[in-house]
């Protein structure tokens, strides 16, 4: 089989494109401004605890948000019928051909303190309530982005669901909420583990989220990598040092949600 | 039950399409006001087509995701045809460093590339300027694994005597890969190059990190006049791009009904 | 070598350190119609694939009118092969597919016009030029394969399993078709199956082959009357195979008696495979036979019934057109021409016949 010399190109690419720059992320990470080992950048990372806690913690709500909100839709998408669950997908992923920027900055123009939602409470006799520049409009700005990301898998994993085995539940004297519970809710588990990383990466990792609906007072991961590497405190030794830091955060979670899909598929067996 | 699920459908539909709904119908608004509507005016359309910093911005997108797409392609289709001959090992380790710009946080891939066209160009002194050239570099390195993806599943179902039955008859092992293996995988082809150039067009993260200041896109435009606090040309733009969004589904979706209706009638 | 067209030489080949081919020897007459008949895994496809050059030998010479081309790639070599489930060319119709060789090669358009034309005629589709090859039913699709094969005129061709994913009625047809073809263009043709019936239907010689290796060589007749061991015997049609001692020539004890046969050359008092076909043991009043059991089942097989009798610790397998009763004490007689005598194999081997015999008696019921 010669035809492993067509992947040459690519490996080559790869290995240029791909690897060495993560390699040079770890170096930088470990080296100062004179290229001297260090392992001051990485101590450093730690009087940023804070934004490191808030980052993980708004992502954490907004996934959550995303999983409650995406689930319920997911499950009733899949019971459409086919011409109209075409439909529903269409107008579910239609939004996301739209960059994230246009979409985050149509949050901004609702949210300001002039804005249509003030404007709509004033005339209710409320407010004007300060709802942009807050850590819950940054929320808000991840989970409008981000819930097709959760809907997507959901959806994918639900339509294949065998109507079926929900009958059969119903059968065998399961109610409702058994049926949710015994069938629904673990034959839906891939779906979920998928939507979790898919959401909560980008939302962890955001800077122009929370610097358009935060306000510059809600700094996250994002934009202190950004603020190291393209802001007023040019740094990028320290920049990769967080940047080494937001990969192990995902690692850590890609390796639980795999650890619990594993678990799943072992239990299904038994 | 029913009307539950119906009443929450449209919620979320309504919480998912508010926001370009009122960036619409604001854009045709005659004041610079978000939030009361003044008139009914073009104004805006025309202030955005008399903008230069944007149509240049929309001119360097395009240019850029048509190079990266033609690029990438290339290299992926060739990668994805050599890794599908790899033994089970080898494609392993391979598809695994495939997946990391996908699941690695984007702003990784950005800061990592950033870091690498510094080094070529200060430790190096390699004639990287940060513009054009690293921007189409850093566009092929994303968008690749794309089209990877999307062509190995069709080599994998492609009949392997497919490519013996071309040598078969005669053809060398480049001729049997261009007259037999091409077109059947072509539909992965067309929809991983597809994906690959709307990635590039979308792209904000990466290239922010990789551009230079002499060199812009169009998400890249679109962030620094977000800075700003009032700038209506975004809702046209914004309403243009949504109704081109529309149109292309609209198309692509008619065409594949029509296209299922064909191969029912010729099946029949 | 006079008149070989294909020699095999010490052939072997491995996969991951597990050998497919143990130094396999073979040769290939010009013109015959040659069958690898065997199970799966027995390395017949494997020794197809190394002479269209699609596989290795780690070991060993293939030569081509005596001539080595073991490095000779397979778009260079003179033979052409029928694959699996046919592997067409699904973005060509049928025209473009039998077309493929001819314009590989830069045969004017105006001869690969009449050729192509020609050659549909022969398999009988003409008139289906323009036709979608994934709109085909099975039987068509084998027939483009075969003549996007043959139009390329080689000199031999190879056929993998062509049949296997045909019924019953089409694969008889074809049967007779591709012997009729072979027979009309004097072409070699290489058939590996694992059908026996296919087999001894189809071919002049046929090649038994097991765990990488021939076990013999010969005509149908041949195979089948004189099998060399008890598993080419009970891998061509069905037999019951006993252990048996050799007492002395012409003389051979199994089942607790002793019978009159005639083999001999064997060791005084060694172990043997007795063998004997269903369709040889006939049943007589249990009072004038050697052998004598209860019939457990009766099974009617269209020309004939098939019986298990139980006797003297054995299933017995009969066939005949008269059927018995279940539960009735019979008696069962052979003639000494009748009773094959083979060296006993290796325990594992006997195995392997236990557990692939009933898998090849339902095969056959499917049939």
């Amino acid at each position: 089989m010669r035809n492993k010399v067509l992947s040459a190109p690519y490996l080559f690419w790869m290995v240029l494109f791909t690897v060495v720059p993560l390699i040079l992320v770890a170096y930088y990470a470990l080296t100062g401004a004179d290229g001297g080992f260090t392992l001051k950048n990485v101590s450093d990372v730690r009087q940023f605890s804070g934004v490191i806690f808030r980052s993980v913690w708004l992502a954490v709500i907004a996934t959550l948000i995303c999983l409650v909100m995406a689930y319920p839709l997911a499950y009733s998408m899949s019971r459409l019928r086919p011409q109209m669950q075409r439909v529903a997908l269409l107008m579910v992923m239609l939004p996301m051909w739209i960059n994230f920027l246009l979409r985050t900055y149509a949050w901004m123009t609702l949210l300001e303190n002039t804005g249509l939602i003030n404007q709509l409470l004033g005339l209710l006799g409320i407010g004007p309530l300060q709802l942009i520049n807050t850590q819950g409009a940054v929320v808000l700005g991840m989970v409008y982005n981000y819930v097709p990301f959760m809907i997507l898998p959901l959806y994918s994993v639900m339509t294949k669901i065998d109507q079926g085995l929900i009958h059969a539940a119903q059968d065998l004297g399961s109610n409702t909420l058994g049926v949710f519970v015994n069938v629904v809710l673990p034959l839906s588990m891939p779906g979920i583990t998928t939507g979790i990383t898919m959401v909560f990466v980008p939302a962890v990792s955001t800077f122009a989220i929370s610097r358009m609906l935060g306000g510059g007072q809600n700094l996250m991961i994002g934009d202190l990598i950004e603020l190291q590497f393209l802001g007023t405190s040019y740094n990028p030794n320290l920049g990769s040092a967080i940047s080494m830091v937001l990969m192990v955060l995902v690692l850590l979670l890609m390796s639980a949600m795999n650890q619990y899909a594993d678990e799943e598929k072992e239990g299904m067996i038994i | 039950m029913k009307h539950l699920s119906r009443i929450y459908t449209g919620f979320c539909m309504f919480f998912l399409y508010l926001p370009i709904f009122v960036l619409i119908v604001f854009s045709f608004n005659e004041s610079k006001s978000r939030a009361v509507f003044t008139g009914f005016s073009f104004k805006w359309y025309q202030a955005l087509f008399q903008n230069d910093v944007i149509l240049t911005a929309l001119g360097n997108t395009l240019l850029i995701a048509l190079i990266s797409t033609l690029i990438s392609t290339l290299i992926g289709v060739a990668a994805a045809i050599g890794i599908n001959a790899m033994n089970r090992w080898l494609r392993g380790v391979v598809l695994n460093t495939t997946y990391m710009p996908i699941v690695n946080p984007e702003i990784v891939t950005g800061v990592s590339l950033s870091l690498l066209f510094v080094f070529m160009r200060q430790v190096l002194g390699l004639p990287i300027e940060l513009g054009f050239m690293s921007l189409i570099l850093a566009h092929v390195t994303f968008s690749t694994p794309y089209v990877i993806l999307n062509v190995l599943p069709k080599l994998r179902q492609m009949d392997k005597n497919l490519y013996h039955a071309a040598m078969d008859l005669g053809c060398s092992p480049m001729q049997a890969v261009l007259r037999v293996v091409l077109p059947e995988i072509m539909p992965g082809i067309i929809t991983g190059a597809f994906m690959a150039f709307t990635y590039s067009i979308d792209d904000f993260i990466i290239s922010y990190f990789v551009s230079g200041p002499a060199v812009q896109t169009l998400p890249i435009v679109i962030y620094s006049m977000t800075r700003k606090k009032v700038s209506p040309e975004i809702n046209a733009l914004s309403t243009i791009i949504f109704l081109v969004v529309v149109g292309v589904l609209f198309i692509s979706n008619i065409a594949q009904d029509r296209w299922a209706i064909e191969t029912r009638k010729r099946l029949n | 070598m006079e008149n070989y067209i294909i020699s095999l030489r010490g052939i072997k080949v491995q996969f991951d350190d597990l050998p497919v081919l143990k130094g396999l020897d073979l040769d290939i007459r010009d013109e015959e119609f040659i069958t690898l008949l065997g199970p799966s895994g027995c390395g017949k496809t494997t020794t197809l694939r190394i002479m269209a050059g699609f596989a290795e030998a780690s070991e060993g010479d293939v030569f081509f009118e005596g001539v080595r081309i073991n490095d000779l790639p397979p778009h260079k070599r003179n033979v052409n092969t029928i694959f699996q489930k046919y592997a067409l060319f699904p973005h060509l119709n049928v025209y473009q597919n039998v077309e493929f060789g001819l314009k590989i090669k830069k045969i004017p358009a105006a001869e690969r016009k009449v050729k192509v034309k020609e050659m549909l005629e022969l398999v009988g589709l003409g008139g289906f030029e323009a036709r979608d090859v994934n709109l085909l039913s099975g039987g068509q699709q084998q027939r483009v394969a075969i003549a996007r094969a043959l139009v390329n005129q080689p000199r031999v061709l190879l056929l993998d399993e062509p049949l296997g994913a045909l019924d019953l009625k089409l694969r008889k047809e074809m049967q007779t078709e591709l012997k009729r073809i072979q027979q009309s263009t004097g072409i070699t043709f290489i058939y590996v199956t694992h059908d026996q019936e296919e087999a001894l239907t189809m071919s002049d010689r046929v090649v038994v082959m097991k765990d990488g290796e021939i076990l013999q060589i010969g005509t149908p007749q041949d195979i089948y009357n004189e099998p060399v061991n008890a598993f080419v015997a009970d891998f061509i049609g069905e037999s019951n195979i006993v252990p048996g001692v050799m007492r002395r020539d012409f003389l051979v004890e199994f089942a607790n008696n002793a019978f009159r046969c005639v083999d001999k050359g064997f060791e005084p008092d060694q172990l043997v495979d007795v063998v004997i076909r269903p369709e040889d043991l006939r049943i007589v009043a249990a009072d004038e036979a050697p052998l004598t059991g209860v019939v457990s089942s009766v099974t009617f097989k269209g020309v004939h019934y098939e019986m298990m009798v139980e006797s003297a610790g054995h299933d017995w397998m009969v066939h005949s057109t008269q059927a018995s009763e279940v539960g009735e004490f019979i008696g069962l007689t052979m003639s000494p021409y009748d009773i094959h005598i083979m060296e006993r194999m290796e325990d594992d081997s006997l195995d392997w016949i236990e557990g692939e015999s009933s898998a090849s008696m339902e095969g056959g019921h499917a049939e």
